[in-house]
């Protein structure tokens, strides 16, 4: 893979350019990954050759469109081992996954039934479950962390009962980069009859997943993290599920017959896509998982986490450099603070030189009161990312210092 | 000219012997040490600037017909930035305030702190001194 690289980030017209007067070191790749010319060539050649409205048109830009938007949805099951392409519901993103699910279950909860979520959650799965429950009156209970940005697991084991009706978590945290412990939260969740939603937007550029192997409920993703465009995502969710809760919006497309007394909703998995999908997006998603499989998620995955040891030795080596979050098992994320700089302008110094990295509380604001810090600077790697790349990071955090110190 | 307009000139031809991006940024970092600082007991809730990143504090009281402006931040960089704003908009009168523009930030090279995404809110320090202008005017008359 590292013989590779060089070749790699030849796919990716934007790595080339500079930034601030000097070649771009992208670090930000938990907020969004990189697009290959492969993804973008895809979406060039929709709107130059069969750009037309799907599913409804007998035309033949009409099919073709159709055709490779359905073909779109059957590589993405593929890719997470779907049992149908009806159960992949394409939509605008993670965000609206989760809103539709939420949304359902707010016919399907009473009061005093329970939620878990984890405390590692992104703002994107707090805020509607904390909207559901103002509605529904049910409880939404937080699954503590530990000092090292793991889960406390014996917390969770003691929260858990028949009330508890969902269990929301993320595969993987934005903020800290530790990977959960899903198949045991699965399994124990399962055990008292919850269902689990699996938050899966930052582990599916790194780790491969399997639903029906770890027998998720309901899996949530956007494109864009997976070198994909943005304004594309998906809902998994397994057959019964997806059949038993109820449609999100109201629209073309969603529907079977309507006369103004009764609409018939149409069958899965357009019951959830209501109205003219994002098409080029959909077909630029099943292009972009095509791309990351052409090159392997494990052999990625390994190579991440050589990156991700190697800059985290390297980091460490920095005077009152301090790294939030060390699970033992990690994606490719590092974030940290030097001293007591903060990561505003540490992240300011950063970008002269061209290096982007995210900086702030990453949309997981619990995690940050957790450790009583203002925020922290995020360092994300990506298969395309160097080893160089992390030692022109190391350096200018050293400048940063010494300007800021 | 206005006096604004001449602290304004000040700054650009300042600005004007840094050769980079560095020295300019060292040279913020110097300004913002000499920050009039907000007294304690003005630093509270509603006197920060909502911004996403670092805490920005802003006060102001009338000395005779003059806006005398004091602030905070957490971030040092950001600390530069309201210095600068306070050396240009601090002991003026509020009608001058209202009607100065603030187009020499982007001759110093910190254009890419005006964008209204960017975090330290550069646009939002602006607007809130120029609303405690308007304030301080309508006390005048």
């Amino acid at each position: 893979m590292k013989e590779r690289v060089a070749e790699i980030r030849a796919d990716f017209p934007i790595l080339s350019r500079e930034v601030n007067g000097s070649p771009l070191v992208y670090l930000d790749n938990a907020a969004t990954s990189q697009t290959p010319q492969a993804v973008i060539d895809v979406i060039a050649d929709y709107y130059s050759r069969y750009n037309a409205n799907i599913h409804r048109g007998v035309h033949a830009l009409s099919q073709e469109a159709t055709d490779a938007y359905e073909k779109a949805r059957k590589t993405i099951q593929a890719h997470f081992s779907a049992a149908h392409a009806h159960e992949v519901i394409l939509t605008s993103g993670t965000t609206h996954s989760i809103n539709i699910v939420a949304s359902g279950y707010s016919t399907l909860l009473k009061a005093g039934d329970e939620l878990l979520i984890s405390a590692l959650e992104h703002h994107s799965n707090i805020v509607p479950w904390q909207m559901l429950c103002q509605k529904t009156g049910a409880q939404l209970k937080v699954i503590p962390m530990l000092p090292d940005g793991t889960l406390d697991m014996e917390a969770f084991a003691h929260l858990l009962s028949e009330r508890t009706q969902l269990v929301f978590v993320n595969q993987v945290s934005n903020a800290l980069g530790t990977v959960n412990p899903i198949p045991t939260i699965i399994a124990q969740a399962h055990a008292v009859g919850a269902k689990v939603l699996v938050d899966g937007a930052q582990a599916a550029p790194h780790i491969a997943t399997d639903v029906q192997v770890l027998d998720i409920d309901y899996y949530v993703t956007s494109a864009h993290k997976l070198c994909g465009p943005t304004g594309v995502g998906m809902l998994y969710g397994k057959t019964e599920l997806l059949r038993a809760l109820p449609p999100y919006q109201g629209g073309g497309e969603m529907i079977a017959t309507v006369t103004f007394e009764k609409t018939i909703y149409a069958d899965l998995p357009h019951k959830f896509e209501a109205g003219t999908p994002n098409i080029a997006g959909g077909i630029a998603f099943g292009a972009a998982l095509d791309y990351m499989n052409g090159i392997g998620l494990e052999a990625i995955a390994a190579y991440e986490q050589e990156l991700l040891q190697y800059a985290t030795e390297q980091l460490k080596g920095i005077e009152g450099l301090r790294i939030f979050g060390e699970a033992p098992e990690k994606t490719a994320v590092i974030s940290f603070l030097v001293g007591a700089i903060h990561p505003y302008d540490m992240g300011s110094i950063l970008d002269k030189m061209g290096i982007a990295v995210r900086t702030g509380h990453h949309c997981a604001q619990p995690i940050m009161d957790f450790f009583q810090i203002p925020g922290t600077i995020r360092a994300s790697f990506s298969f395309y990312n160097t080893f160089e790349e992390v030692d022109r990071l190391v350096a200018g955090v050293k400048k940063a210092q010494m300007m800021l110190e | 000219m206005s006096k604004i307009q001449d602290i304004q000139d000040e700054i650009v031809a300042e600005f004007s012997f840094f050769e980079d991006w560095m020295q300019r940024y060292e040279h913020m970092i110097e300004l913002g040490k000499s920050l009039p600082l907000i007294q304690p007991k003005h630093k509270t809730e509603d006197n920060i600037i909502k911004g996403c990143q670092s805490k920005v504090w802003i006060h102001a009281a009338l000395d005779k017909d003059q806006l005398v402006f004091t602030a905070d931040s957490d971030a040092i960089i950001t600390k530069g930035i309201i210095a600068l704003l306070i050396r240009v908009f601090s002991h003026q009168p509020p009608a001058e305030i209202l009607a100065a523009d603030t187009s020499f930030i982007d001759e110093i090279g910190l254009k890419e702190h005006l964008s209204p995404t960017r975090a330290n809110g550069l646009l939002s320090m602006i607007k809130q001194m120029k609303l405690y202008a308007i304030a301080f005017q309508t006390q005048l008359n």
